[in-house]
């Protein structure tokens, strides 16, 4: 009878700890639900076993879905998109050293024509990091700039073509039916190569997130997610119920503003990281 | 099913108990816990809404809800009365008592600090001042080049040191350009920085002593989950803010950090972003935004 009022508050304190890394009330009950299963199945009495226990099965959440980027063809193909100020830029700038520095050649295209400066933006990293980008006018059709990156990293014989999307908010229709068209450019010119669609989300982002995935989704096949601003306060926990609802996996995350503050995505220390 | 509305959740709840005669406290507490989800799903801070429920219960129990013939139209009403309560009633209007208003904004990154300075400045110079923007961050790709877009779509003109890396020095200039030419507004857009970043929140303070600002405004992305709260309350303790900006409320978002926000820090939401045109601007209205946090 003790040992079951201490599991009773266990669990409480470990279903507030995940909802408030947000990862929503119905994911974290059915997190404890399967807990509850697995301390009764391997007959579990320590607290420290429970929290062993609950990492293990968000750790499984996580990696069954994934989490590897591919980038096969030439050029391959990351098209970055997401709401507004979540980091898609700076994510862009960080991956394109990383691939730099695995050996490939990496071409940015500045799709971003919308908002202010933003060109200038991806410009300053593409400097920073030292590849080429592909730019256009500001105001100009993104869908233009998509094709000129793609004849660009052709002709130049890039390994990679990084392409960066204005930010937008999931709701506004126009907006998501241009970003289709934009990946239609993709399909059609490159059906050869591997096609990695990353949506961007900031750990700080609430349940929103989960229709951002859905619409996004509904727009362009997204391949998996970047995580931001995980140097922050916040767990970014949402991951956890889009990975079980809508069998998205993450593929990086990023940990601060600088070049080198990009991270592969590892399941077990996120879970580690979450209690 | 998420983002159910509420008189949904209570009315099916209620539905259960009809028929029992008179419901029990027991009942009520079924009913709470819905309120509680829901409010969770909206994103409210884990701890405001364990506050906000215990307050919600007793103002229901003295309402005698339970002898009401609806007590699932009874129950969200004194929820959604209670959450105006939290919110405030007023519109929070700035304070222009200076002779030059300083406003300084500040928040995490990409909340949407650079597009509210310049649609406030816009909103400002439609009423007639002569505001001027101060690009002071110095560290983002094309910040100030941002801003200077901006400023010329609204035909507002932007205070930069371009060879200047200091934000403090930037902020002080600013405000000597200002009395030499009539400028009564002065806003200055920050960089995005983390509540925890102890080196770049000294930077705020020494900009906030050596301007000594009228308002210092929080800008907060509406789709913010648990940690507003963290953030919110960081802020608010490191600066003494005025008020809050909520952007990005065009989206779908429920926006349950404005209660989180305002629970914490006791603080006004004076404007609300409500998109990426330099116009979306709106003052901000908290019996709205209880509405749709409830999903109503
Ligand atoms: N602390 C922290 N800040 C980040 C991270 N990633 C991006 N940022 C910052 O977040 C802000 C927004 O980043 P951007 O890359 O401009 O975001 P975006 O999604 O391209 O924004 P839009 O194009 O306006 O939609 C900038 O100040 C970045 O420096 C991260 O991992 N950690
Ligand atoms: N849809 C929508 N987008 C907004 C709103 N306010 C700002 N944005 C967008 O959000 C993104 C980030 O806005 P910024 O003003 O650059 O944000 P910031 O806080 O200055 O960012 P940092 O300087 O990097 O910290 C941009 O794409 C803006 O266009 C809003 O109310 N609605
Ligand atoms: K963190
Ligand atoms: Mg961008
Ligand atoms: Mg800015």
């Amino acid at each position: 009878k003790v040992f079951k009022k201490i599991d009773d508050d266990l669990y409480d304190e470990l279903e507030e700890a995940l909802i408030m890394a947000d990862a929503g009330v119905e994911t974290s009950m059915y997190i404890i639900d399967e807990l509850k299963k697995k301390v009764k199945e391997n007959h579990l009495t320590e607290a420290d076993e429970v929290r062993g226990a609950i990492k293990e099965i968000i750790a499984d959440i996580l990696s069954e879905n994934d989490n590897e980027v591919k980038l096969s063809g030439s050029p391959a193909v990351v098209m970055v998109i997401g709401v507004n100020g979540v980091g898609k830029t700076t994510s862009i700038g960080k991956m394109a050293s990383l691939f730099k520095s695995e050996g490939k050649k990496v071409i940015l295209g500045a799709g971003d024509t919308f908002r202010a400066a933003a060109v200038d933006q991806l410009q300053v990293w593409a400097e920073r990091v030292g590849v080429d980008i592909i730019k256009h006018q500001e105001g100009a059709d993104p869908g233009a700039v998509m094709f000129d990156s793609i004849s660009a990293a052709k002709a130049r014989g890039a390994d990679v073509l990084i392409f960066d999307t204005a930010g937008r908010l999931h709701n506004k229709k126009n907006l998501m039916d241009e970003l289709k068209k934009i990946y239609k450019i993709i399909e059609r010119e490159l059906p050869n190569s591997s096609k990695e669609v990353l949506l961007v989300l900031d750990a700080t982002t609430g349940q929103n997130a989960l229709s951002q995935a859905k619409l996004f989704g509904e727009a362009a096949d997204i391949t998996g997610i970047v995580l931001t601003k995980l140097d922050g306060t916040a767990k970014g926990g949402i991951v956890i119920a889009i990975g079980h609802e809508q069998k998205i996996g993450v593929k990086f995350i990023g940990v601060g503003e600088g070049v080198d503050d990009l991270q592969k995505f590892n399941a077990q220390d996120f879970a580690d990281a979450l209690f | 099913m998420a983002f159910e509305s509420l008189a949904d959740r209570l009315g099916s709840v209620f539905k259960k108990l009809r028929g029992k005669g008179k419901i029990s406290e027991a009942d009520l507490k079924e009913a709470m816990k819905e309120v509680k989800r829901a409010l969770l799903e909206a994103d409210v801070n884990f701890k405001v809404v364990k506050d906000f429920i215990n307050g919600v219960s007793e103002k229901a129990l003295g309402q005698n809800v339970l002898e009401s013939l609806t007590p699932g139209q009874q129950v969200i009403k004194i929820v959604n009365d209670e959450l105006c309560a939290l919110m405030g009633k007023e519109t929070a209007k700035l304070d222009f008592s200076r002779k030059i208003t300083v406003i300084m904004m500040v928040g995490l990154q990409g909340a949407g600090k650079t597009t509210s300075s310049a649609k406030i400045g816009g909103f400002l110079k439609k009423q007639g001042k002569r505001p001027i923007l101060v690009a002071a961050d110095v560290y983002r790709p094309a910040a100030k080049k941002q801003l200077k877009v901006v400023g010329e779509q609204l035909g507002v003109p932007v205070f930069s040191i371009d060879e200047s890396t200091d934000a403090v020095f930037i902020a002080k200039k600013a405000l000597e350009h200002a009395s030499q030419n009539a400028n009564d507004v002065v806003i200055i857009d920050t960089a995005g920085r983390l509540h925890i970043d102890e080196e770049l929140m000294e930077e705020l303070k020494n900009i906030k002593s050596a301007v000594e600002p009228s308002e210092i405004l929080l800008t907060v992305d509406a789709m913010t989950g648990q940690d507003a709260v963290n953030v919110a309350q960081s802020f608010n303790k490191q600066l003494d803010i005025t008020g809050v900006v909520l952007t990005k409320l065009d989206g779908d978002t429920r926006g349950g950090a404005a209660l989180s926000v305002k629970a914490v820090t006791g603080k006004p939401i004076k404007f609300a972003g409500m998109g990426e045109k330099l116009t979306d601007l709106e003052p901000f209205h908290p019996d709205r935004m209880a509405s749709r946090i409830l999903g109503m």
